[in-house]
């Protein structure tokens, strides 16, 4: 049956319909970023990237943490859409758009951190026409291409219908129609296109869990391949793919807060899907715990001399305070959090830290280990510079000016998915029992 | 359910046979996975295998062989293609180590490359090609012995070096954004000449020489390879990471 636009409807429709000049001042107050982000950019491609702090010890910094880091935040939209729809939990049907764009606006974001890294970006077609399947970074092209391409199109598929909705219910200009007639125009509603649907969404849902683990896994053996202490560790593709669902659930968890409060959606994001989140969120915080303390125990325990030389570095070195800072107040104290607050502040509170402790572990990961000598007896140092950092500024505007955006283009909230819901996700109490079921 | 189990267990026999195939051939899996031959491009006599040998006995660290590599390759500044590293033993002794790239034969930094713009001669010497590599750095982060330097920038030109025809044997006129780093003198040696360290180093501590022939010469004496490793306890840097070094080092102290 084709999903009626009821008034219930009326709040998620509200940003496609109306649009303040509160969203226009934050629209150019994220593209100033974003624009003063390129012009950093366009120094770094005249002057080579001498413009950064990176040295032939410290080769590779921020630019490649951020890689890790917003690839880490885009394995969000699989675990809301993919592994919830597949454990048919009922209470994810409000949050999964706004988790599968997360998805979508991370790979696009993070993939472009290698190329910004490179030294010769006019030459990147070379990775087509003499790539090496030997070499973990074509393993990293391969698998970063066919996630983007599924989660795209598992962004997409769940839309169809949505927007005939919106056609239907919305005063369209020219570009909208037209987007919209282009991607969904043939939608009708009808029985079997409705089981075709189903299906192609259940089938990706299937191949997109595989394929995401896939990619952070490999992401972590562009350092778990080398010789490097710190990086040659087994560990690697399970602490990454943790650390990456890890920080998706907390990115999700701010972008709920802010939807939430701005296009005013409490009806359909209730204190449920915090705190099921919230619990997620813990879960994946003991993992990251466990994890970092068997990293670093093995390291320590046996006082290899290189291990050794690694720890030091990393607890006492120069940014020993973003070592302490990651464990104790992005790992420990979300934790407390998340057990004794836990109210929507408290959750999103320990969701922020986590998010800021997640980019600090993947600098830490990157820098230390090349910090550590190999052949002479002292620290390489690295200072991140302005052009680095205003790079790393706009990618993090430009993450929220695409989701800004999307937000204006499409529902952020599945119409016809939460209308398929059996019971409404305003009662707590019914929601509660359908989540437990 | 009896039909699910059947199939559980038909499942887990596969498995097993699979694993226990495997494991056959894990020999033969390792020497794939782990050894790389990378890109081989014919571009020398394979009758060669060019090997050095430096003795820390006679080097002094005057630095000289760092000097003459830098004025043969119009190196740019900031880098030094042979470095010479001060070491202090656990017993106060103090010496130094000349460090060229070591040429592995197991080269983690060709495995890692992309592209194939990090690639071994025949003649076992590993060279970079300027014109293909993207400067992604891989290279940089996977060599065990700092080997490897980058341009940040471009690189200051002399009308001498602007003059030459870049071929990877000789890598000049420098560019930016690609990494360097030495290559045996694989010019010089196209021409019978020893490598511009040898010739630069007024110790003669430094032997260049091939592997096939058992002989290494610093410009002055011929040594026998084999012999003089066992005889003087001859060494590789790193040895345990099995990236099997071209490169040998006769110990600062006899025994």
């Amino acid at each position: 049956m084709e999903p009626d636009v009821s008034a219930s409807d009326a709040e998620i429709l509200e940003p496609l319909r109306r649009t303040t000049w509160r969203f226009y001042v934050l629209l150019a107050g994220l593209a100033a970023v974003v624009g003063w982000g390129v012009y950093a950019y366009s120094w770094q491609l005249r002057e080579g990237l001498s413009v950064t702090g990176l040295t032939d010890r410290v080769s590779w910094g921020v630019y490649i943490s951020n890689f890790v880091f917003f690839i880490g935040i885009s394995h969000a939209g699989t675990l809301i859409s993919a592994i919830l729809r597949v454990t048919r939990a009922e209470w994810r049907r409000p949050i999964t758009r706004m988790a599968e764009s997360i998805t979508v606006m991370a790979i696009v974001v993070g993939a472009g951190f290698p190329l910004i890294d490179l030294g010769r970006p006019d030459r990147l077609m070379n990775v087509f026409f003499y790539g090496r399947l030997e070499s973990a970074i074509l393993w990293d092209f391969i698998s970063i291409f066919t996630y983007l391409t599924g989660s795209l199109l598992y962004l997409l598929l769940p839309l169809i219908p949505d927007l005939a909705v919106v056609r239907r219910s919305v005063a369209l200009g020219r570009f909208r129609s037209f987007l919209y007639t282009r991607l969904g125009g043939r939608w009708t509603g009808s029985a079997v296109q409705k089981r075709s649907l189903e299906k192609s969404i259940g089938l990706m849902a299937v191949i997109i869990i595989p394929v995401a683990i896939s990619v952070h896994t490999v992401v972590s053996w562009i350092f778990g391949m080398t010789l490097r202490v710190g990086w040659h560790s087994a560990i690697f593709g399970v602490y990454f793919v943790g650390g990456a669902i890890f920080s998706g659930i907390a990115t999700i968890l701010i972008a709920m807060a802010v939807f939430r409060r701005v296009y005013h959606l409490e009806k359909y994001i209730t204190p449920l899907h915090f705190r099921n989140l919230g619990a997620l969120l813990l879960v994946l915080d003991l993992v990251m715990i466990y994890f970092t303390l068997s990293e670093y125990l093995t390291a320590t325990y046996g006082a290899e001399t290189r291990d050794v030389a690694w720890v030091r570095i990393l607890s006492t070195g120069p940014y020993a305070i973003l070592f302490w800072g990651m464990l104790l107040g992005g790992l420990v104290l979300p934790a407390f959090l998340l057990v004794f607050r836990r109210g929507i502040a408290g959750i999103v509170v320990a969701a922020i830290l986590v998010d800021v402790a997640m980019w600090m572990e993947r600098f830490l990961i990157v820098v230390p280990t090349m910090m550590t000598p190999q052949m002479a007896f002292t620290w390489n140092l690295y200072t991140p510079t302005w052009i680095e950092w205003s790079i790393t500024a706009a990618a993090i505007a430009g993450f929220a000016l695409l989701y800004a955006l999307f937000s204006k283009l499409f529902p952020i909230v599945s119409i016809w998915e939460i209308q398929e819901q059996p019971a409404p996700a305003a009662e707590p109490a019914a929601t509660e029992q359908e989540a437990v079921a | 359910m009896e039909g699910s189990r059947r199939r559980f267990i038909r499942l887990a026999v596969v498995g097993v046979g699979a694993a226990g195939i495997t494991t056959l051939f894990s020999s033969k899996l390792i020497e794939a996975v782990g050894f790389s031959r990378g890109d081989v491009r014919a571009a020398a006599p394979a009758r060669r295998q060019w090997v050095m040998l430096i003795d820390l006995k006679k080097c002094d660290g005057c630095r000289k062989c760092t000097e003459a590599c830098n004025t043969e390759h119009f190196v740019p500044p900031g880098q030094e293609w042979i470095t010479v590293y001060e070491v202090q033993d656990e017993f106060g002794f103090r010496y130094f180590l000349p460090r060229p790239c070591m040429h592995c034969e197991n080269a983690p930094c060709l495995k890692v490359c992309p592209v194939g713009a990090t690639f071994r001669r025949e003649d076992g010497v590993v060279l970079v090609d300027h014109r293909r590599c993207i400067g992604c750095r891989y290279c940089m982060a996977a060599c065990p012995y700092d080997v490897r330097a980058f341009n940040w920038s471009e690189p200051p030109h002399t009308p001498e070096e602007l003059a030459h025809t870049y071929r990877p044997e000789a890598p000049w006129p420098h560019r930016m954004g690609v990494v360097e780093k030495c290559m045996f003198c694989a010019h010089r040696a196209e021409e019978g000449e020893l490598p511009a360290c040898v010739r630069g180093c007024p110790m003669d501590a430094i032997y260049f020489g091939d592997l096939r022939e058992d002989a290494v010469s610093n410009g002055r004496e011929v040594l026998r390879l084999s012999e003089t490793l066992r005889r003087d306890h001859g060494f590789r840097l790193k040895e345990e990471l099995g990236t099997e070094p071209r490169v040998w080092y006769l110990p600062a102290r006899r025994d």
